[in-house]
């Protein structure tokens, strides 16, 4: 009896040990982290908490803990909804007022699309030791070429005109993405140079692209013309749910990344040249081939992030239609530890906070910057384990954590 | 009177591991003690420990009979304690005083730094222990040699008492070795007391006052050069009889296997590394590049080997043109590579054991389907080579990182012999690793050899080429100045080819070799 007891305890113990040095650990409570800082980054500039202080200490705690708390509920509300409001909305049994207030949950998916496919790509090429900072150029080139794919093509049932749209977008981030991998490969020239300038291109040249020639003549302002009903990715609720196919079509692409890099020779490729690459080349890879293909296949990737906002959200392109996606994905590529689901994990967490900051904003007054702030806490807090390892003074890993590897200045 | 440094019982644990048991040392003023151990014995743990870099779980460290609390590294430069790392720890673009100041800078008016005074100081420890260093050199324009003894100077600059050398051999040449063992006498001599790390038995012998043998952590025993020999020290490092002798048979030769005419490799200066060598490998035979480092073997094996395209001249390997063919089609002809750097090129340090193991056939059946990677296939290999190549770890998903030299050496050597080969390439097989582990390499060569697979040895270990080899190409500013059979040519005349000078008649009948007995 005693024994077992005994082992009992010995076998909690070893799973404390053993949660201690999981990765997993580290990052939940670096976001808690976060959150907590975060917390008291709100409460120390809100004026009301220095009022109560002047009156008195405790005062001044509970006024923190109330300005915090208004912070994130109203954060919470506004990427998830109100409970209390979704509760009396299906008592009503109104379709409208139901969808309403389920409204914030489904809006949070729909940001965390856009982060899913731009997250992925950037991820792939970190697994491959390149650093993808054209992810938002990819993203314009994408809308572009998928837009395009959209309007023009007329006449499809949905079943075709939409994937034909979607692989327009995918191929035309490829073609951006294929530019900097070929230069590399070939020339040696470092991909974070020539994606940033590739960035700018993609940029000016959709400016070009929606002034002139795929202006619509119906319009003044610069806009493409509207993009076929059938290009449209199919929605699942009416108005005002904007939930749409694209998610369902970002959580397939995660899949097929994970199987690609994980279960297939192409991606145990892939991976070995990230890794190493003079062992790889030593192995009998083709590291040129592999550089090329990992950078047009991390554009794609991309591409798709733009071609799924055209095709969801706006059906037609209109001057700066992503707000730096693209540059957001490379801190969730880190956070997610460039795993396909850790990917997946960090872009809805990166979708519910950007949805839910208005609500903050407009509910409590506290500006949207302060989720700016609490993603960079957040990803200080991952990119430096250490921290938190002392914070909570959690046991070192037996193997040691895989670290970013990306190819230096010199072009080795 | 006390020993000058003194440990006593430390003991250090790693999760899963004792790497230190109860270890106790002494160390006497103005000896050179050499700490012998097999790679994964503890000595380095130790060594961390004494420097501040761990701290020690149990045990206590006297300096002069004083107790003493090391926590930091600084505290064991107070105590005069200094260390000499494996890897050096100077930064390239700072001049010798830079480097050898930092950390410790002499200043003028207040906040200046005084790299002249630092100069002289420096200048005058190079000129008592005759080490030739020029204080305004940058780090970057010296060679390996010139590093270690400016790591040298550093620790006397902080007027350390106590010199901690580990494994300072491993990067050097033959000759800067000699001459590291010439600097270690005269810094014993003026009163400086040394640590010596290593696991070369040669060294031990040619240099240390006492000897400390450590197995498994723990202290196996003491003796000195005198009373000890290199058969019974190797057998203390291991813990069993070792063959330091490789047992070789005569050569059964067949049909040519590798013919190299006339190649010329260009490095990347766009020098000609390799300058018009010619030579052929036949089955059964090993064909040993002897030579001093740098003499363009690396780019030889580069070349053969499809890294490198050849600026000129032919590789025929197996009866196939192979000179500018990829890395892959060489390997599915047959031939086999072990690299020089195992871990920059050999392995994916990162990647699991099983995986490593198939990094050359992974995309063949059984263990891919297509483009599906089977790793149920994968792990089942990686268990049986583990077994059949005695590879120890604790399993086969451990990332090799994770694994020792001489285990890493024997992930590559089983995923290249577990192929049907004709042709193996080895380059530095046993550079790094301990008398077990060479033990065990040259045997499997040997075994190789005798199943009449053609081998070419690349090695800068002298004894090591002429203990494996048939016939011994000495390489030399990127020419073959001579083949000559192993059997009957001395080292003498080895060494003078290595030097680039072609002995004449006279000096061959000199340093004749005693003709060997072969047994059959």
């Amino acid at each position: 009896m005693k024994e077992k007891t005994k082992k009992a305890e010995k076998g909690i113990a070893i799973f404390f040990e053993e949660l201690s040095k999981s990765p997993g650990l580290v990052t939940f409570l670096a976001i808690i982290t976060g959150i907590i800082l975060s917390g008291l980054l709100v409460a120390f500039t809100t004026i009301e908490v220095y009022d109560a202080f002047s009156v008195s200490f405790w005062g001044g705690i509970k006024e923190m803990f109330k300005v915090a708390w208004s912070t994130y509920s109203s954060l919470f509300v506004g990427s998830f909804g109100d409970p209390k409001n979704i509760v009396s909305a299906f008592q009503t049994g109104d379709g409208l007022t139901i969808r309403r207030a389920i409204n914030p949950f489904f809006e949070s998916l729909v940001q965390a699309t856009p982060y899913i496919f731009a997250g992925l790509s950037v991820a792939l090429g970190f697994r491959v030791g390149l650093f993808n900072i054209g992810a938002e150029g990819q993203i314009f080139i994408g809308a572009l070429t998928g837009v395009y794919a959209g309007y023009a093509i007329t006449g499809l049932p949905a079943f075709i005109h939409i994937p034909i749209a979607l692989l327009a977008g995918a191929l035309g981030g490829a073609i951006w993405g294929f530019v900097p991998g070929f230069l590399k490969a070939k020339t040696g020239a470092h991909e974070v140079i020539i994606t940033i300038m590739m960035n700018y291109i993609a940029f000016k040249f959709t400016d070009f692209m929606i002034n002139g020639p795929m202006q619509d003549p119906n319009e003044f302002t610069p806009k493409t013309p509207w993009i076929q009903e059938s290009a449209h990715l199919t929605r699942f609720f009416d108005t005002p749910i904007r939930f749409h196919l694209g998610f369902f079509v970002a959580l397939g692409v995660a899949f097929l990344i994970y199987w690609f890099l994980f279960k297939t020779t192409w991606g145990f490729e892939l991976r070995a040249v990230g890794s190493n690459p003079s062992g790889a080349r030593y192995a009998g890879i083709n590291t040129t081939r592999a550089t090329v293909i990992a950078m047009s296949l991390s554009g794609s990737l991309a591409g798709l992030a733009g071609a799924n906002e055209v095709l969801g959200l706006n059906f037609r392109l209109v001057p700066s239609f992503s707000s730096g996606y693209g540059f957001d994905s490379i801190a969730l590529a880190l956070l997610g530890k460039n795993h396909p689901f850790g990917v997946v994990l960090s872009a809805l967490l990166f979708g519910f906070l950007r949805n839910g900051s208005r609500q903050m904003q407009l509910k409590s007054g506290v500006p949207i910057d302060i989720v700016s702030i609490l993603q960079a806490l957040i990803l200080a807090f991952i990119a430096a384990p250490a921290i938190i390892r002392t914070i909570y003074r959690l046991k070192k890993p037996d193997i040691e954590e895989e670290s970013l590897r990306v190819s230096g200045w010199g072009g080795s | 009177m006390a020993p000058l440094l003194e440990l006593k019982g430390i003991t250090k644990r790693f999760p899963g591991v004792l790497a230190n048991d109860h270890i106790d040392l002494t160390l006497e003023k103005g000896e050179i003690h050499a700490l012998l151990g097999e790679n994964g014995a503890g000595k380095t743990t130790l060594m961390n420990i004494l420097y501040g870099l761990y701290s020690p779980d149990e045990g206590e460290i006297f300096v002069n009979g004083q107790k003493v609390e090391i926590h930091e590294p600084t505290d064991a430069i107070k105590a005069g304690i200094g260390m000499v790392h494996q890897h050096f720890m100077l930064i390239p673009v700072f001049t010798v005083t830079e480097n050898i100041m930092l950390g410790e800078e002499y200043t003028k008016f207040g906040s200046f730094l005084d790299r002249k005074k630092a100069a002289a100081k420096i200048r005058e420890i190079s000129e008592t222990y005759k080490l030739n260093v020029a204080p305004g050199a940058y780090i970057k324009d010296l060679p390996v040699g010139i590093q270690q003894k400016v790591e040298i100077i550093k620790i006397l600059f902080r007027n350390a008492e106590i010199l901690i050398m580990d494994e300072p051999s491993a990067v050097l040449t033959p000759q800067e070795v000699d001459e590291l063992f010439i600097i270690m006498r005269k810094l014993v001599q003026q009163g400086k007391s040394i640590i010596f790390i290593t696991h070369k038995l040669r060294e031990v012998m040619e240099c240390a006052d006492r000897i400390t043998v450590i197995r498994g952590g723990k202290v196996v025993g003491s003796t000195t050069p005198k009373e000890a020999d290199t058969k019974k020290l190797a057998s203390m490092m291991v813990g069993r009889e070792v063959e330091l002798k490789v047992k070789k048979t005569k050569a059964q030769t067949g049909k040519q296997i590798l013919s190299v005419q006339d190649l010329k490799v260009l490095n990347s200066q766009e020098q000609f590394a390799v300058d018009g060598v010619s030579f052929e490998v036949k089955e059964g035979e090993v064909l040993g590049i002897a030579g001093v480092q740098g003499n363009g073997q690396t780019e030889l094996v580069r070349a053969l080997t499809g890294l490198l395209q050849p600026a000129e001249g032919n590789i025929t390997i197996l009866g196939k043109d192979t000179t500018k063919q990829k890395p892959r089609f060489i390997t599915e002809l047959g031939s086999a590579h072990i690299p020089e750097d195992r871990q920059k090129d050999g392995l994916i340090l990162a990647f699991p054991v099983s995986e490593n193991l198939v990094m050359n056939t992974y995309y063949e059946a059984p263990f891919s389907k297509g483009v599906r990677m089977q790793f149920d296939e994968i792990a089942k290999k990686g268990k049986e080579l583990v077994k059949n190549f005695d590879i120890r770890t604790p399993s086969i998903a451990t990332p090799v990182s994770n694994l020792s030299g001489g285990n890493q050496q024997k992930v590559i050597i089983a995923r290249e012999f577990s192929r049907p080969i004709k042709l193996l390439i080895a380059s530095q097989p046993t550079r790094g690793l301990d008398v077990g582990s060479i033990e065990y390499i040259h045997k499997r060569l040997m075994e190789k050899r005798d199943d009449g697979c053609a081998i070419l040895l690349v090695s800068t270990e002298l004894d090591e080429v002429i203990q494996l080899s048939d016939r011994i190409a000495v390489m030399y500013r990127g020419k073959i100045l001579d083949i000559v059979d192993a059997d009957k040519t001395s080292k003498e005349i080895l060494g003078l080819l290595m030097a680039g000078i072609k002995p004449s008649d006279e000096m061959k009948k000199k340093f004749k070799k005693e003709e060997q007995i072969i047994t059959t």
